[in-house]
C-alpha cells in the first residue's frame, strides 16, 4: 500500500521501515526554530530540563520577528533573552532586523529548508515548509525546548488529506485563493491532527511564493474598508508585492484608507526597492514598513480600532486578532487587497486592471 | 487523577488569540498570564474562575497559534482540567506538556451546562455530571503516560540521562 508524504518522512527520521497514521514515533529533527514571542518560556523550560547544550548549533535557529524592534520594555526583555541564548550556545543562525525577516519566508531564503526534511518550529505556520517538500510542524515552547535539547521529538503520525488541483488557472487567482477555498470546504477544524498534501496538474502554474501561501494556511476562510495590510508569512513575498504594484501602479488609494505594506524579509525589501516596486506602492499612498509579524497578530504597526474593517493578505481573521474585539478582518490575495485600497470597498481587481501577462 | 469543580461552558473553535490575546505574549510569568485568561472571549472569566474549576468546551478547542501562554494562563487561573469535543493539535500537546490534563468527550460536552458540578476521572476516563456518567475517548498509552507524569519533563530528563550513560554525549 502507498504511503503519504508525512508517513515516509517520519519513517525515515524514526529509523523504522514503516510508519502509519496513528503510530507514535520518536523522530530525529533536521531543523528546530524558535521566535521571540515563544522564546522566554522555551529557555526557562530548557534550563528546567537540566539541558546544558543544544543538540546541534547549526540546526537550532532563532528568529526575532514578532517584537523586533521592541515596542516596550517587556518586549525588549524578550529580545534580550533571544540574543543571550544564541550567544550562550554559539548558534550559527540568529536573525534580528539587519538580515532577518518573518521566519517562514526567511528560512527557505537562507537555504535552511530542504525536501524530505523534518522541521519543528515554535509557530503554527511552520507548515509553510511544505512548499519545499519538507514536513513542517508547529509546536509550543516546551516541545521546542525538548527538541533543542534532544534533537528528536515524539510525534503521532498524522492522517493525510490529499487535495488535487486541476483545470485552467483564471486571472487574479493565486495560491491564497486555493487555500481559502480548501478551508471553506473543509471548515476550520476540517483537518484537525491531519496533514494536507497539495498536488495535481494545475500545481506547476503556481510559483514557489504562491505554494508557500498555500501551505502556510493549511493550519486554518461591497464592505467599506478602513485599512489594507499586505504582508505576513503567508503573503509578504516578492510575488505579492509585484501583484499589488500591478494593481496600484499610476493610481492612488482612496481617501480615508490606510495601506500598510510589510515585506516579509529584508532581502525581499531590498529586491522590491531595486525593482521599483516600493516606489510604485509608496507613490500610490502605501506606508512601507520594515519586516515584522507586527499587526497580523495584534502586536503593533497597524492595530485596528473598534468597529474597523481591514482587508489583509494575512492568514487569520480570529475575533480581535488584529486589534479591538469588534474589528473585522477579511482575508484576500494581494490583487484583491490592492484593488480594495484603491476603491475603499472590497473590490474585484478585474474591474480595475487587465490581468498580468502570466495569466494570458 | 480526579478533578472536581464547576463547569465553565464555551462553544466550538475557541482560538488561542482569545484564550490569551497576542499583546500579552511578551509576558511569561504564569500569574501575569492568568489575569488575562480567556480575555478575548469573556473579559470576566479571570475574576470569576475558582481553583479547581473545569472548562467544558466544544470542538477544535485551542485552534490557531502555537503560544504555550494559552494553556499556562488557563492552568494558572485555576482550571484543573479541560473537557472538550476535540482539541487542536498544538494546544493538545502544549497542555499535556505543562501538566494541564485534557479529556475528549463530545457526549459529555453536549449534556453539561454552564455552572454544573463536574467530576472527571482522567485515569479511568469517566466524567460525572447531572447524575450521569460519560466516557471519554481513549488516549494512546504514550500520551497517557505523559499525563500521568504531569507533563513532558520526565520524558526529556530520562532521555538526556540515557545519553550521558551511554556515552553518546561528549
Amino acid at each position: 500500500m502507498g504511503r503519504t508524504m508525512a508517513e515516509k518522512i517520519l519513517a525515515r527520521h524514526a529509523d523504522t521501515a514503516d510508519a502509519m497514521a496513528g503510530d507514535v514515533v520518536i523522530a530525529r529533527l533536521d531543523l528546530v526554530h524558535l521566535h521571540d514571542a515563544n522564546g522566554q518560556i522555551a529557555f526557562e523550560t530548557f534550563e528546567r530540563f537540566g539541558a546544558t547544550h543544544v543538540f546541534d548549533r547549526e540546526r537550532v535557529v532563532l528568529i526575532s520577528d514578532h517584537f523586533a524592534p521592541a515596542k516596550d520594555a517587556r518586549s525588549a526583555l524578550a529580545l534580550e533573552a533571544m540574543r543571550r541564548f544564541a550567544r550562550a550556545h554559539d548558534l550559527r543562525y540568529y536573525f534580528e532586523l539587519t538580515d532577518g525577516g518573518i521566519e517562514h519566508t526567511l528560512l527557505p531564503q537562507k537555504g535552511l529548508v530542504a525536501p524530505g526534511d523534518l522541521i519543528l518550529g515554535a509557530d503554527s505556520h511552520t507548515c509553510t515548509a511544505g512548499a519545499f517538500g519538507a514536513l513542517g510542524m508547529g509546536m509550543g515552547s516546551t516541545d521546542i525546548a525538548a527538541a533543542m535539547a534532544l534533537g528528536e521529538q515524539w510525534i503521532v503520525v498524522p492522517e493525510t488529506i490529499r487535495c488535487e488541483f486541476s483545470g485552467p488557472r483564471h486571472p487574479f487567482v493565486t495560491g491564497k485563493d486555493l487555500i481559502l477555498s480548501v478551508i471553506d470546504r473543509l471548515g476550520v477544524d476540517g483537518a484537525a491532527y491531519q496533514a494536507l498534501e497539495f498536488a495535481g496538474p494545475a500545481m506547476p502554474t503556481f510559483n514557489i511564493d504562491e505554494r508557500m501561501a498555500l501551505c502556510n494556511m493549511a493550519v486554518e476562510a461591497g464592505v467599506p474598508v478602513n485599512q489594507v495590510y499586505i504582508g505576513n508569512c503567508a503573503n509578504g513575498t516578492m510575488t505579492d508585492l509585484r501583484q499589488a504594484a500591478h494593481v496600484l501602479g499610476g493610481r492612488h488609494i482612496a481617501s480615508g484608507v490606510r495601506l500598510i505594506v510589510v515585506p516579509a524579509t529584508q532581502e525581499i525589501y531590498r529586491q522590491a526597492m531595486r525593482e521599483g516596486v516600493l516606489e510604485t506602492l509608496s507613490s500610490a499612498g502605501a506606508s512601507i514598513s520594515m519586516p515584522t509579524c507586527g499587526a497580523c497578530c495584534g502586536l503593533h504597526n497597524g492595530i485596528l480600532a473598534a468597529g474597523e474593517v481591514a482587508v489583509t493578505t494575512t492568514n487569520r481573521n480570529f475575533r480581535g486578532r488584529m486589534g479591538h474585539v469588534t474589528s473585522q478582518v477579511y482575508l484576500a490575495n494581494a490583487y484583491v487587497a490592492a484593488a480594495s485600497a484603491l476603491e475603499g470597498v472590497i473590490q474585484d481587481p478585474a474591474r480595475l486592471v487587465n490581468a498580468p501577462a502570466a495569466f494570458a | 487523577m480526579i478533578f472536581q469543580g464547576a463547569a465553565h461552558r464555551y462553544g466550538d473553535d475557541v482560538d488561542t488569540d482569545v484564550i490569551l490575546p497576542g499583546p500579552y505574549m511578551n509576558l511569561s510569568e504564569p500569574a501575569d498570564l492568568a489575569r488575562h485568561a480567556l480575555e478575548g472571549l469573556d473579559p470576566n472569566f479571570a475574576s470569576r474562575v475558582r481553583k479547581g474549576d473545569i472548562l467544558v468546551v466544544g470542538r477544535n478547542f485551542g485552534c490557531g497559534s502555537s503560544r504555550e501562554h494559552a494553556p499556562i494562563a488557563l492552568k494558572a487561573a485555576g482550571i484543573s482540567c479541560v473537557v472538550a469535543g476535540s482539541f487542536a493539535r498544538i494546544f493538545y500537546r502544549n497542555a499535556i506538556n505543562i501538566g494541564l490534563p485534557l479529556v475528549v468527550a463530545p457526549e459529555a460536552v453536549e449534556h453539561i451546562e454552564d455552572g454544573a458540578m463536574v467530576a472527571v476521572d482522567a485515569t479511568a476516563g469517566t466524567i460525572v455530571a447531572n447524575h450521569r456518567t460519560f466516557m471519554s475517548r481513549p488516549v494512546p498509552p504514550f500520551i497517557q503516560g505523559l499525563m500521568d507524569n504531569g507533563g513532558l519533563d520526565r520524558f526529556v530528563r530520562e532521555r538526556l540521562t540515557q545519553r550521558v550513560g551511554s556515552g553518546q554525549e561528549t
